[in-house]
């Protein structure tokens, strides 16, 4: 490698994500249509203890979209994102202000039920996590036993779940085998299906991919896609590729020392290719982080 | 073409036939010269051959070691005889408890033991006659009546340790390693004054199982609470992130995941209670028919029966004893087993 290409090569990346981007915008717009506002993130602050680790994040995200969230390790992106469903809350310490409008209602208003927002705003972790004691059917269905849902046919709603995760082919011969036994890709998809069951107006996934192969990230990007056309999703990843790839929306998350704060936020192709903060281009073409 | 000979497996770190020949003469010769330094001086008995053994060995192994691959292979060679010595020291009194009760407790086994009681009996009378059904039945009901105090009391303690994470987890913490603690005649006692004297008046086999139940219960909270933080977290955010409650998840979701760790624990808990004597002794009378009521009279039991014969100092009574402890010490083996078993099946899944 010559100092002439090393200095070109960032160049040429920020212009291949960025077409990455456009191709997905242009198949993507040809489709569906953004259908307004589905989760508003209003001015969310965090703390673990004394600790501030993000500040002042104000986000719309669009019924419709995929909205990326990048940025190095530590920025505050899966505490974010888990503030969205109030995870956040699960942690010893954890502390929050600002407001999650769901709908234009917020989410943290005295006297919701917590166990109902969870249902409208479901969540994918970064580890496949299917239920071990339950069969494949029933880890679909899990989300309608535990939050005690009733449901007219069974049947019709693990086969429609398991189709739009893309795995009813796969698993559609041995669906009273454990979860435990299929493949780390499938069970993520499993853990997708599960969550689709309970029928939330939002997915947040929580670096989805970051456990598994490329063949099964190219699957689980190709039901995020489908997905995108019914719900809300809001993805963390690592992989610059894969936001380019998926995502209409993309969010750059940076602490620099202190909390995390966002530093840009655009359209996809816009963050890829003519990012407006050197600190984003920076990120995107690789110099850092 | 090239002629290739098939590849044979090989282990070459393992010690040649020539090597394992010396070790063993090594060890023979150590036997031999124990042999005959017991025979020609004053040393006497089994403990005398045992000792002087250990010692020649030792330093005839040190000597050879060293000869033949220097100091630090020699020290390596000590240390490890003093390992092997350790070991037995430990294992020894285990084999020679096991050894005893099979040599001594089957003279004792016939069927008849299996389907008598001793209602016309006496213990003195000649082994063939009477049996100690009356024992095992009443042992059975103290038992099923203490799991079914002690499990669910266990598993919820364990539940709140984990999962509810409450502000008094240390002092409960505390309390149930104290607990296991408790030497079993001190919760003999406690019930008998506290229950006994103050309400029933009477023996019967319910307050014995209220004795075993505080002897099983710190057992069993503190097998499940194990179980249960193996449990990832994980898994408890994926139930509630899909609108579960806590209790919900915890009930549907971190208890299936545990349940075969949750049966060892409640085997471990019956295992520990199952031959405890001193507050069956103080609380349950201890009769010689069957009775299975265990909220009125005196109610039989394995240990009882077991104390009672031997008590009683007749060669057929001592008999009697030991093929009760045989029994006794077949079903707790029995239970051991499977709880191994089970956790055995849960760790390969």
């Amino acid at each position: 490698m010559s100092e002439v290409n090393s200095e070109s090569r960032p160049q040429n990346l920020v212009s291949s994500l960025g077409d990455v981007a456009r191709r997905h915008y242009e198949s993507k717009t040809a489709t569906t249509q953004v259908q307004g506002v589905g989760l508003e993130a209003r001015g969310i602050h965090a703390w673990f203890g004394d600790r501030m680790v993000i500040e002042d994040m104000s986000l719309d995200f669009w019924s419709g979209t995929v909205t990326a969230l990048i940025g190095p390790s530590g920025c505050g992106k899966s505490t974010f994102i888990r503030t969205l469903n109030r995870m956040h809350e699960f942690i010893p310490g954890a502390a929050m202000a600002g407001q999650v409008l769901l709908n234009g209602d917020d989410i943290y208003a005295p006297g919701i039920d917590v166990t109902k927002i969870r249902l409208k705003i479901g969540m994918v972790f970064q580890k496949p996590n299917p239920f071990p004691s339950m069969t494949i059917s029933e880890n679909v269905l899990a989300g309608l036993k535990l939050a005690q849902l009733k449901v007219s046919n069974k049947e019709d709603l693990l086969e429609e779940c398991l189709e739009r995760a893309g795995l009813w082919n796969e698993v559609k011969d041995r669906l009273g085998a454990y979860g435990g036994s299929l493949s780390g890709g499938q069970q993520q998809r499993l853990c997708i299906a599960r969550s689709l069951a309970v029928r939330p107006e939002v997915l947040l996934m929580d670096e989805p991919c970051s456990a598994l192969d490329p063949g099964s990230t190219l699957k689980i990007e190709e039901t995020i896609s489908h997905l995108a056309t019914s719900m809300t999703i809001i993805i963390v990843t690592h992989n610059m590729q894969q936001a380019a790839r998926v995502s209409d929306y993309t969010a750059f998350l940076l602490s620099e020392g202190g909390p995390g704060k966002i530093v840009e936020f655009g359209p996809t192709g816009d963050i890829f290719s003519r990012p407006k903060d050197i600190r984003t281009e920076n990120y995107v073409t690789g110099r850092f982080g | 073409m090239i002629q290739t000979k098939p590849i044979k497996p090989r282990k070459p770190w393992q010690a040649s036939p020539a090597q394992r020949a010396l070790s063993f003469a090594v060890f023979a010769g150590a036997l031999l010269a124990s042999y005959i330094l017991v025979a020609v001086t004053p040393l006497k008995g089994k403990l005398a051959y045992f000792v002087v053994f250990f010692i020649i060995f030792t330093v005839l192994d040190f000597v050879f070691h060293f000869v033949s691959r220097g100091l630090l292979a020699a020290k390596d060679a000590i240390t490890r005889a003093f390992v092997f010595l350790g070991i037995s020291l430990a294992v020894l009194p285990i084999v020679s408890i096991i050894g005893t009760v099979i040599v001594k407790g089957v003279k004792g086994l016939h069927w008849g033991l299996f389907t008598h009681d001793m209602k016309l009996n006496s213990v003195s009378d000649p082994i063939s006659q009477g049996g100690l059904v009356h024992a095992l039945i009443g042992t059975g009901i103290l038992v099923i009546v203490a799991m079914v105090i002690s499990v669910p009391l266990g598993i919820l303690t364990a539940i709140y340790l984990t999962e509810i994470r409450g502000r008094f987890v240390r002092p409960i913490k505390f309390l149930v390693q104290a607990m296991s603690g408790v030497p079993s005649i001190v919760a003999g006692l406690f019930i008998l004054s506290a229950i006994v004297y103050t309400f029933t008046k009477s023996y019967s086999g319910f307050v014995g199982s209220l004795a075993l139940s505080i002897l099983m219960i710190p057992t069993v909270a503190r097998t499940s609470e194990e179980v249960l933080r193996l449990i990832p977290d994980d898994l408890r955010e994926a139930g509630t992130a899909l609108g579960g409650t806590q209790w919900r998840t915890v009930a549907m979701v971190v208890v299936p995941a545990a349940r075969s760790g949750l049966a060892t624990a409640m085997i471990l808990g019956v295992a520990r209670i199952a031959g405890e004597t001193a507050p069956i002794i103080l609380l349950t009378g201890g009769g010689d028919t069957v009775n299975s009521n265990p909220f009125h009279g005196p109610m039989g039991s394995l240990p009882f029966y077991i104390w009672k014969s031997y008590a009683v100092g007749t060669p057929e009574s001592i008999t009697r004893a030991w093929a009760g402890i045989f029994v006794l010490l077949a079903i707790v083996l029995v239970l051991f087993v499977s709880a191994r078993m089970l956790s055995e099946r849960r760790s390969s899944k």
